[in-house]
Order: C-alpha cells, then structure tokens, then sequence
C-alpha cells in the first residue's frame, strides 16, 4: 500500500530532517547585522592572544582509549545476531558466547595489567 | 476522526483520495509530524529545565517574559537568531557550520524509530535499536567537527575529551540493551514494546537499566559526566566560539537528546507506550509513554542540578574498570539464567506472553540474578573502601606516632642503656 518502503522513510526523514535545523540559520541569514572587524573575529583565550598553533596533536592516551573501544565496538556487533537467535539455540549457544566474552574480557584485563587505563 | 487518527491512509481512502496516494500522504504526514514534534518540544524543554535546575538551587528561574516565565524560551529563540554570526579567524568554515546542523540532525533522525502508540511511529524498522546507536553516534561527531573546526584550543580539548568519553561510554550503553534483545528476539523497537507486555524489562533487567540509563546520560554529556563543556576548565568546550543560532543548535541538540534518552530508556525498559486502555485506544499509548519518559527526564534533571562533575581519570577508570566489566558480568549471568529458565521450561507459552502470572517465574529468577550481582558488587566495593581507609588510618597513625616521639628510638637506646 505504502509507495515507499521502510529505508525510504528513512531516506525522506533524512531528506527532511536537514531542511528544519537549517531554517533558522537561513532566517537568521537575512536578519543578522553584519559589522565584523578584527577584534570580534579573534579566537577566544581569557582576553590574552593566542601564542602558537592550534591545531596540535592528540595525546597518546586518546588513542590508546580508540583502540580499546575498537575492539569493543566490533565485539558489540557480532553479539547483537548472537543475542538476537538465543532464545532459539540450545545450551552449547552459551558456552560459544561465554568464550567469546572472555577473550574480550581477557583482552580488558591485559590492557588493565599493562596500565594502559591508567590516566597520565 | 478518532479512526483518522489511528490509520490516517484509510480515512484518505474513504475521503476520495487514490490509495497510492494516500500511503504517501500518510508518510509525508507521519514525517513532518516526527521531525516537527522535537524541535516544539525544546522550546518547552529549555523552560523545564531552567525552572526545575532554579528550584533546586533555591532560586526562581525564569519569570518575567510571558506567565511564569513561559515565554522565554521564545524570547530567547529572537535573540539567538538576531545576533551576528561570528567565525572566528581561521576556523575551517565548511565543518565549522556543518557542525551544529549535524548536532539537531543526529537526535532528530532517532526519533524515526521511537514507538509513541501501538499504531503511530516512524518507521518500524527490523533492526531498530542498531539504527539509534549507529544515528546516536554521528552526535559525537558532530561535537567534535565543531571543536576541531573552531581553530580554538579549548574547544579542541573539549574535543579531545568527546573522543575519550563518549565513544567509552557507548560500550556498556550498547552491551546493556543486549539483554533486553536477548530476551525480546528482536531488534525492533516495536517488538521491544511487545514483549514487555507481560512484564517490563527494568523488574526482570534492573542492573541493565541502571548501566544503559547511566551511560546514556554520560553519552549525552550532562553532570556529572559534562566534561567535554565543563564551563570551570575549559570554559566551554566545544562550543566555546559558537554564537547565535548555530550555538542555539548545539543547545537544542543537547536539550533534546536528554529528553530522547530518557524516552528511549522508557520503551526499552519501561514497556514504552503499554498501560491501561491501550488495546482499546491506541493513541492512550502516547500518554502512558510521555508519564514514564517525564518521570525518566525530571531524574536526569535532578542528576544534573545536584551531582558534581568527575575528573577525567575518574570518568574514564569508571567506564573501563566498573561499568565495562559489569556489563559483561551481567551479560554472562543473565545469558546464563535465560537459558537456564529455558531448559526447565519455566518460560511464558506463546499465548501467555502478555500474561503477568506466567512470566512471573522467568522474572522471579531473572531479578534474583541481577540482585545477587548488585549485591556482589556492593560488598566488593565495600570490602574495598575498608581496606584502603584501613590503610590510610595506618599510614595516619605512624605519622602521628613519629610527630609526637621524635625522639622514640633513643628514648629506646637510653632505657636499655639505664636498665
């Protein structure tokens, strides 16, 4: 009956979605006095100009935490058809997903052992 | 009318209209009315909040534009749209203004898969709650474009600080909605809904709701997890050169996905739009679903306006030491349990699923599991926190000693010499 499938909603409502939180931008396009000068447009820093370059690099401990959360991530989307077909599976389901949660968990611990949760 | 309500395509088809037709207007309609519906109800939102965070902290919030203050939201709309807009030298432009739309956008498109009735919701889709993840997860993208893109080194800490935290905090946010899908079979969010007829998943599940309702609040970047905009260190954060309506953006972003967490908290775990009269009147379900995220809501509210913010380190040995390997804990337990009530056939039949006396024994054993891990965890911590106040009084106890008999040792030596 519908002319558009389920993703095509979705398609649409992304279609439409942009349109509405954009609209305020596009009024306050025609509204907005413009007067910049120097001044108003320097980058903030508590009234002192800024010394260097900003865009400087990430500290290591940030990707130490990507890693993790990575190999989290992709454990999280093989458990979900895991989860999803459990109630239909017998006993030895169990025993599968218990092994891979303990590799992960084993992955957990290691990174705990070597302090690489450890804020520096 | 009431039946316009309920199935809009075939009150069209009475009316006249082609049923292609009309399946398109129902759809055009059902969209505009999902997009439309966040974006009112941050104007009241921005109210709530500030008058509830004012009570409090003793204070009286808004109250002079409108009857209590009521129209100050959309004073505040005028303003922020009224003001110039202000891209700060050497920002790169196109991210800088993507940023904010990006921010709305996110929470928005998760709306599409919220049940609000038995008959009135976006799109069902069959894998529903991957798709609020994976939409959810483009807003810490969104706030990090923004803290990037601003050439601004606040806004980049806060930035900095977005990559550690929200994407750590989604692990025990996504692992606790593995329980309830377990349990359910489906990944739809209406299936969600449907199976908690019976029994709501937060009495079977409670230690789930608790990890998914705390970890979506650190998701969202409130207090005591709003690190990546703590105002005392970083002034702002991200969106410390944001003016204007693309801050306003930022804003109702953030406004609005604590509202979506707590609406989406409520069809996972509190039976979303089930209660009395439902069956009869479908369009009651946007009622008992507004009652439960309310409630859900107002507690957030409350976290926010009463709890302090964490230091960094403690966030983040929070989520990797305490709520990760409980997730999995739970995990392992309750995956244990079902399987368990499922061998000794203790599970409702397939006609008495909505029957709360014959899911009673599967919950019964269920929450018993989830109790015996909270209360394993609590007397872990509690063994813990003993022994390092043991400790410390140790360590007190010897500086006092040494503070108060310098001399002990001689004292010592001159005795045994005397004697």
């Amino acid at each position: 009956m519908n002319l558009v499938n389920e993703w095509g909603f979705v398609g649409l409502f992304m279609a439409i979605g942009w349109i509405f939180p954009t609209l305020p931008l596009v009024i306050s396009w025609f509204v907005r006095p413009r007067k910049k000068n120097d001044i108003k447009v320097s980058t903030y820093e508590c009234g002192v100009e800024t010394v260097g370059d900003t865009w400087v690099q990430f500290k290591v401990q940030y990707y130490i935490y990507g890693l993790i959360f990575l190999v989290f991530d992709v454990e999280m989307v093989l458990l979900f058809p895991w989860a999803l077909a459990y109630s239909s599976l017998d006993f030895f389901a169990f025993g599968a997903g218990l092994l891979f949660i303990f590799l992960l968990a084993d992955g957990l611990y290691y990174a705990w052992k070597t302090d690489a949760l450890v804020w520096k | 009318m009431v039946g316009c309500i309920s199935d809009l395509s075939a009150c069209l088809i009475d009316a006249g209209i082609g049923p292609g037709l009309a399946g398109f207007l129902e759809t055009l309609v059902g969209t505009l009315i999902v997009t439309l519906l966040p974006l009112t109800l941050v104007i009241i939102l921005v109210w709530i909040e500030r008058k509830y965070s004012a009570r409090v902290q003793d204070r009286v919030g808004p109250n002079r534009v409108g009857p209590f203050g009521l129209l100050q939201p959309a004073a505040d709309a005028v303003k922020m749209i009224t003001k110039e807009d202000i891209t700060p030298a050497g920002a790169d432009r196109i991210v800088y203004n993507i940023a904010p739309i990006l921010s709305a956008l996110s929470v928005i498109l998760i709306w599409a898969v919220i049940p609000f009735s038995p008959v009135h919701i976006g799109v069902d889709l069959s894998i529903g709650v991957l798709y609020f993840f994976a939409v959810g997860s483009v807003g810490a993208l969104a706030v990090m474009l923004g803290g990037w893109s601003s050439n601004n080194k606040y806004a980049l800490l806060g930035a900095f600080r977005v990559v550690a935290q929200l994407i750590s905090y989604e692990v025990p946010n996504i692992l606790a909605a593995l329980m309830p899908v377990m349990i359910a079979g489906t990944l739809s969010m209406q299936g969600l809904v449907h199976a908690q007829a019976g029994m709501w998943f937060a009495i079977s599940l409670p230690l789930s709701a608790l990890l998914f309702f705390i970890s979506s609040i650190a998701e969202v970047g409130r207090t005591p997890f709003d690190l990546l905009e703590a105002e005392s260190e970083i002034v702002a954060g991200f969106n410390i050169e944001y003016s204007g309506m693309k801050f306003g953006l930022f804003m109702a972003g953030e406004f609005l996905h604590v509202l979506t967490i707590a609406i989406l908290t409520a069809v996972i775990f509190f039976g979303g739009w089930l209660g009395p009269g439902v069956q009869e009147v479908p369009a009651l379900g946007w009622l008992w679903l507004a009652i439960k995220s309310t409630i859900l809501y107002l507690l957030a509210l409350h976290m926010r306006s009463t709890l302090p913010r964490v230091r960094i380190d403690q966030l983040m040995s929070f989520n990797w030491k305490f709520l990760v390997p409980l997730s999995l804990v739970n995990i392992i337990v309750v995956a244990f349990l079902f399987k368990l009530v499922q061998e000794l056939g203790l599970t409702p039949a397939a006609d008495e699923t909505t029957n709360i006396i014959a899911n009673l024994p599967q919950t019964f054993i269920l929450l018993l599991g989830n109790l015996a891990i909270i209360g394993g965890v609590l007397v872990y911590l509690r063994g813990l926190g003993r022994e390092q106040r043991l400790a410390n009084e140790m360590a007190a106890a010897v500086d006092e000693d040494v503070e108060h008999h310098p001399h002990h040792d001689e004292e010592v030596a001159a005795a045994a010499v005397a004697d």
